[in-house]
């Protein structure tokens, strides 16, 4: 038999049985289409944190207070460690190394602010001007903590647009007084609007200089120290400077730990990455779902055409010829409900864009071509058993069972 | 062309074995005509089967045109039946989404051929039985007379040295019977073997050489004398 006549006579099967013929394109199509929203989904989710991430700053060196490790009781436990706290005579030893080119502390808590009556608990930072460089932030209006380094507990502060629109409404806020927890401050500017930047609104909160911060919260210790390298090439050495500098300072103990922001956007896209890939995992049962179906459909239809089967036998088809007949059709149905699901798949997802511009959804190469090739193979695998069946008819029950 | 020795065919119904063919032997010359005759249940059906290589006999030896069917293998069978045997059915067995074109065009495709030659062969074989205009006709627009026709192009599309024909007419009406008879007795003084299984003696009686058989044993061989005059 011929190529092209082993896929006319399985196309004209097909055709004469529309309704058949459209359930099982239906029910690959969905399970395809399945795939590529789930992961697009999954990628979508991926490029979102790490686009975050990005947008913390460049050449970014986070140095936070405790060492992950593992401890135990044994002869060290005794005499053990506890961690010192991250100070402001750290942040001025790192910058001594010339690998960094800005470093700035960083306290954060909530505290009650209040102006005029109106109160709102709010986060409050407690930095210098560097940060505001690192995280390359920009002022509606006004200046950032204007000369007030690491140490004077000057009485001013930053607040961000929302905070401004709250307390201060249509009042020019600049000069204003702003009470703080116990103490009183001055508004020096107001932060552009930012937006989210990793879990942090930044719009939402206030900035006081560290020192302040310090005292409002009763403890010396930092929450981060944030660095930005030179470039991006010195990023391992500003590391090593760092890890070098603070634990000389420790007396030796590095009960502290330095990430980089590469270090960090890497684990987040492995696991994002992961979780696309397990998506489709979870997608891909409904399409091996599609193949039972089509599998199903395909047995009550050898079942039908007994007698067309029979006769093919009877005018010399082999056994093979007969599987070839039905597994190009289960081949044709899986493909085209395939071709049909990326249609669809693709449909749905310019719809989720439509209703989430913020997010990127793009489904995957891999998923689209995976999707594809897993149904044709579903379409050949589950065609397996009713083109045997069909093979195995006796022609003779075939032909008088009329 | 046929040759039939000590030929057992036992089906085995709940404990109970049947001796659907028991020790059957007689040859068949290339061109004979011979009508197989007996009551429901004679074996006829399973002989037929057997001759058209669709069953195997449980025991007995066939052998057709010098080769020991017993010793082909399953796609060798195939084969045969494709190129030496043409089948023709009492319910015609046409596929229904297919044209007569198509129909008649089936074995080919099966076989193998070039489209071009398919069409060639395939409107021949039509025009053979006097449908060449109804090519494009599917069986549901053809009446039964014609679809045995058109099976009966089929059958012959690949040039078949054995026809095998189980009743024929059965489902036809008298003057279309008598011209299924026609075609096929005219395929018959052409050089072609011709079977015809039926239990009509009008039918049966017409063939030169008449089998007839009981409980699956072959009862009587006669030879037509006037036909041989």
């Amino acid at each position: 038999m011929r190529f092209m006549d082993c896929n006319r006579m399985a196309g004209g099967t097909l055709s004469r049985a529309p309704g058949r013929t459209f359930m099982m394109l239906l029910a690959t199509a969905i399970s395809v289409a399945a795939v590529l929203v789930l992961t697009s989904l999954g990628e979508a989710a991926r490029r979102y944190v790490t686009d975050e991430f990005r947008s913390l700053g460049t050449n970014l060196l986070i140095v936070m207070p405790g060492r992950s490790e593992t401890s135990g009781m044994g002869p060290g436990s005794f005499i053990s460690e506890t961690n010192r706290d991250l100070t402001l005579d750290d942040v001025r030893a790192v910058r001594r190394s010339p690998n960094i080119e800005l470093a700035a502390p960083v306290i954060v808590g909530a505290v009650a602010v209040n102006r005029a009556g109106l109160e709102r608990e709010v986060t409050v930072f407690g930095t210098i001007e560097e940060f505001r460089e690192i995280r390359q932030w920009t002022m509606e209006i006004g200046e950032f903590l204007p000369n007030v380094g690491m140490d004077r507990a000057a009485p001013l502060c930053v607040v961000g647009a929302t905070i401004r629109d709250e307390l201060f409404g249509n009042e020019p806020p600049i000069g204003q007084w702003l009470r703080v927890g116990d103490r009183r401050c001055r508004v020096t500017g107001v932060l552009a609007e930012q937006g989210t930047a990793v879990m942090i609104d930044v719009d939402e909160a206030v900035l006081i200089p560290v020192v302040m911060a310090q005292q409002l919260f009763n403890s010396p210790g930092l929450f981060r120290i944030i660095m930005q390298a030179t470039s991006r090439d010195s990023m391992d050495a500003a590391k090593r400077d760092a890890r070098r500098i603070i634990t000389e300072r420790h007396y030796g103990e590095e009960d502290f730990t330095v990430v980089t922001q590469d270090a960090v956007l890497s684990t987040f896209d492995g696991i994002f990455g992961n979780l696309t890939r397990a998506l489709a995992g979870i997608a891909s049962i409904s399409l091996v779902v599609a193949g039972v179906l089509i599998m199903n459909v395909m047995l009550v239809s050898v079942s039908q055409r007994t007698a067309e089967v029979g006769l093919l036998k009877a005018l010399g088809a082999t056994r093979q010829q007969v599987i070839a007949l039905f597994l190009t059709e289960a081949l044709f149905l899986a493909s085209l409900g395939g071709i049909l699901g990326i249609g669809v798949g693709y449909g749905v997802i310019a719809v989720l864009r439509g209703a989430y511009p913020e997010l990127d959804f793009v489904p995957p190469l891999w998923a689209v071509g995976g999707a594809l090739v897993t149904a044709a193979a579903c379409g050949l695998f589950f065609g397996i058993l009713p083109a045997r069946r069909a093979a195995d008819l006796d022609p003779i029950v075939a032909l008088t069972g009329r | 062309m046929i040759k039939l020795r000590d030929l057992c065919r036992n089906f085995q119904v709940g404990t109970e074995t049947v001796h659907a063919l028991d020790h059957v032997t007689f040859d068949i010359p290339d061109g004979e005509y011979v009508s197989i005759m007996g009551p429901s249940g004679s074996g006829k059906s399973t002989l037929l089967n057997i001759l058209g290589l669709m069953d195997r006999p449980s025991s007995g030896t066939y052998t057709l045109d010098g080769v020991d069917t017993s010793t082909m293998t399953d796609n060798e069978l195939a084969e045969t039946r494709q190129q030496q045997i043409g089948f023709v059915f009492q319910s015609f067995h046409l596929v229904p989404r297919l044209t007569a074109f198509e129909n008649v065009e089936l074995p080919m495709v099966l076989a193998g051929d070039m489209p071009s030659e398919r069409r060639e062969r395939g409107l021949q074989a039509l025009d053979g039985v006097g449908l060449g205009h109804r090519s494009d006709h599917r069986p549901s627009q053809l009446s039964g007379g014609e679809r045995q026709r058109v099976a009966i192009a089929r059958a012959m599309v690949m040039q078949p040295k054995l026809l095998l024909a189980d009743e024929p007419t059965g489902n036809l009406d008298t003057h279309s019977g008598r011209e299924i008879v026609r075609i096929i007795e005219q395929l018959n003084s052409d050089g072609l073997t011709l079977l015809v299984v039926t239990h009509d003696p009008a039918i049966g009686g017409r063939a030169s050489r008449q089998l007839k058989f009981i409980d699956g044993r072959l009862d009587q061989d006669q030879r037509q004398r006037e036909s041989a005059a």
